[in-house]
């Protein structure tokens, strides 16, 4: 499986919840060699600012239609220059890049925080027909939207919120011991801010379940050549979050 | 026009390292050669400079990296390598399949560390070192070597003395005259001047009030830097005789055609690389496509032809 470069038409830019963004972009060779858990680099602008590319989580596929897409939040200067490109405009797109998940289980459950909600969609659509449950979390209601996306899919959809304005109020990380206490799950993928990450991987490892987590880090090559993106591995190796991971096993990194 | 006769517009030798381009890669944006081997034909660079590479492994700095500036960015890696040891058993063997010059980006702690890599270094698949010795993110070595004329001088004795392969010294513009360090390894023995490297800057969130990078400064590269590399390269061109391999900034051939006017025998490409992973391959194509334009035949006959004074 090789990493390419292509110059993507944009089928759809669908605004989906309050600065948070869809983009769908037609490259059928991308889509039929991307896996979850693996995402895109995209240039956003032809000139010097912003200069670097950004890479986004690949959120879903369509084989047939030829389709990669992926859902992102606007937060800076690089994702508002993306947010303004509009169907028939041609996106400079790098991958499909990273290690995805492993997709070995019968009955998973996923666990994503804010954003780290994206790439668990299309491991979801993957996934499938196993039966799968999610918990996810946000800061209230507002950032729920996912609700709508993953009720297609799961079996089961468990929510906290910071301000306990839908499902349970507080974190993920309060709520999995009791879910785990069931027995019923043979892995966790977990995606999210890296201290929920660390908590969930602790609390896998209490349960003695295998724990997938995928990082996310600031990064320039997206390639494993200019080493923003590592981290300190168990090993005492550095892993490299845009070549080794962004998926790794929880006692690979924490 | 035949594909020979293409190369052959490019062909560069410098300091004795053969080269089909003068396009090569600058240290720490083309990692060890490999990453980049689905986008770019390896062998068609000329010259791939691998990742600062020191005695013993390290880890690099801790916190946030890099950090985007209008037309650049910071980065302060702190020289992450897995060691020399490493790199002999494992990367050089990964690039022996290739036809391209692996040039070995050196840093060390000391003088003593400098000569003893490159001692190791002198082996098959090595066609020449590039001392390091203006990275601005690590305490010790690094730029200590290269804000300094007898420091710098000592780092080069000492590589000469250990090593048969040419030597090229990375300068830093984090000095008051690079005029002077040139002159200094230039007597100090070196084969040729690689320059520049980043500019040491900072950058400050203004909702956090912290600094964006771990390290707290970083250094600058990227288009934003590409003047200031030029006028260096255009000075210190005219102050030595050694080959000088132009960076800061290249993005496209029209860049390249720059540093070479200004006098560089070749030119290397870094943070390009992060935006258009084929910006090696296409600035050489269109350093050919400049030379046909111009009815030049070999790339040779730019170098440092800017004319100053004339009308």
């Amino acid at each position: 499986m090789s990493k390419m470069l292509v110059q993507a038409p944009i089928v759809e830019q669908e605004m989906i919840a309050n600065q948070v963004n869809k983009l769908t972009i037609y490259a059928p060779e991308l889509a039929n060699q991307a896996a979850p858990g693996q995402f895109i680099h995209l240039r956003v602008a032809d000139g010097y600012y912003p200069l670097l590319r950004r890479p986004l989580s690949i959120s879903s596929v369509d084989k047939q239609l030829g389709t990669v897409s992926t859902i992102y939040r606007i937060i800076g200067q690089g994702t508002a220059r993306l947010a303004t490109l509009k169907q028939d405009d041609i996106i400079d797109c790098m991958g499909p890049l990273g290690k995805g998940f492993n997709l070995e289980c019968k009955t998973p459950l996923l666990v994503g925080g804010g954003m780290g909600l994206a790439p668990l969609v299309f491991l979801a659509q993957r996934l499938c027909p196993r039966p799968i449950e999610i918990l996810m979390g946000g800061r209230s209601e507002q950032e729920m939207f996912w609700t709508s996306i993953y009720n297609q899919i799961c079996k089961e959809v468990h929510i906290t919120t910071d301000d306990g304005s839908v499902g349970q109020r507080g974190f993920t990380v309060d709520v999995l011991p009791a879910l785990l206490e069931s027995g019923i799950y043979d892995m966790i993928y977990a995606c999210g801010p890296r201290p929920m990450l660390e908590r969930i991987a602790m609390i896998a490892k209490t349960f003695a379940i295998p724990c997938q987590v995928s990082l996310e880090e600031h990064m320039a090559c997206g390639v494993g050549a200019c080493l923003s993106c590592t981290c300190a591995g168990k090993d005492n190796k550095r892993k490299k979050v845009c070549t080794d991971g962004p998926v790794f096993w929880a006692g690979e990194v924490f | 026009m035949a594909e020979d006769s293409c190369l052959n517009m490019l062909s560069v030798d410098l300091a004795g390292i053969k080269m089909k381009t003068p396009v090569m890669t600058a240290s720490g944006t083309f990692g060890f050669g490999m990453e980049y081997s689905d986008f770019v034909d390896i062998n068609k660079i000329g010259a791939v400079v691998v990742k600062g590479t020191t005695l013993t492994p390290r880890s690099g700095n801790s916190g946030v990296r890099i950090a985007e500036t209008p037309a650049g960015m910071l980065n302060s890696i702190g020289l992450e390598n897995p060691g020399v040891e490493e790199f002999l058993n494992h990367t050089l063997p990964s690039l022996a399949d290739y036809d391209v010059p692996v040039i070995v980006n050196i840093a060390g702690n000391t003088v003593e560390e400098y000569g003893e890599l490159a001692k190791r270094l002198e082996v098959k698949g090595v066609a020449a070192l590039e001392l390091n010795i203006s990275c601005p993110n690590v305490k010790q070595g690094g730029i200590a070597f290269g804000t300094n004329c007898d420091s710098a001088a000592s780092v080069v004795k000492m590589v000469k003395n250990n090593t048969s392969l040419p030597v090229i010294v990375k300068l830093s513009p984090n000095v008051t005259d690079i005029v002077e360090m040139a002159k200094a390894v230039e007597a100090a023995g070196a084969d040729a001047i690689a320059m520049i490297n980043t500019l040491l800057g900072m950058a400050i969130n203004i909702h956090t009030w912290q600094p964006v990078l771990g390290n707290v400064v970083g250094g600058l590269s990227g288009p934003a830097v590409k003047p200031v590399a030029v006028r260096m390269v255009w000075q210190v061109a005219n102050a030595v005789k050694l080959p000088i391999i132009g960076m800061g900034g290249i993005m496209t051939a029209e860049d390249a055609v720059e540093f070479i006017l200004a006098g560089a025998t070749a030119v290397a490409v870094g943070t390009a690389n992060f935006v258009n992973p084929y910006a090696t391959m296409e600035i050489a194509d269109g350093i050919k496509d400049y030379l046909a334009k111009k009815g030049l035949s070999h790339v040779s006959q730019l170098v440092g032809q800017v004319k100053v004074g004339e009308k």
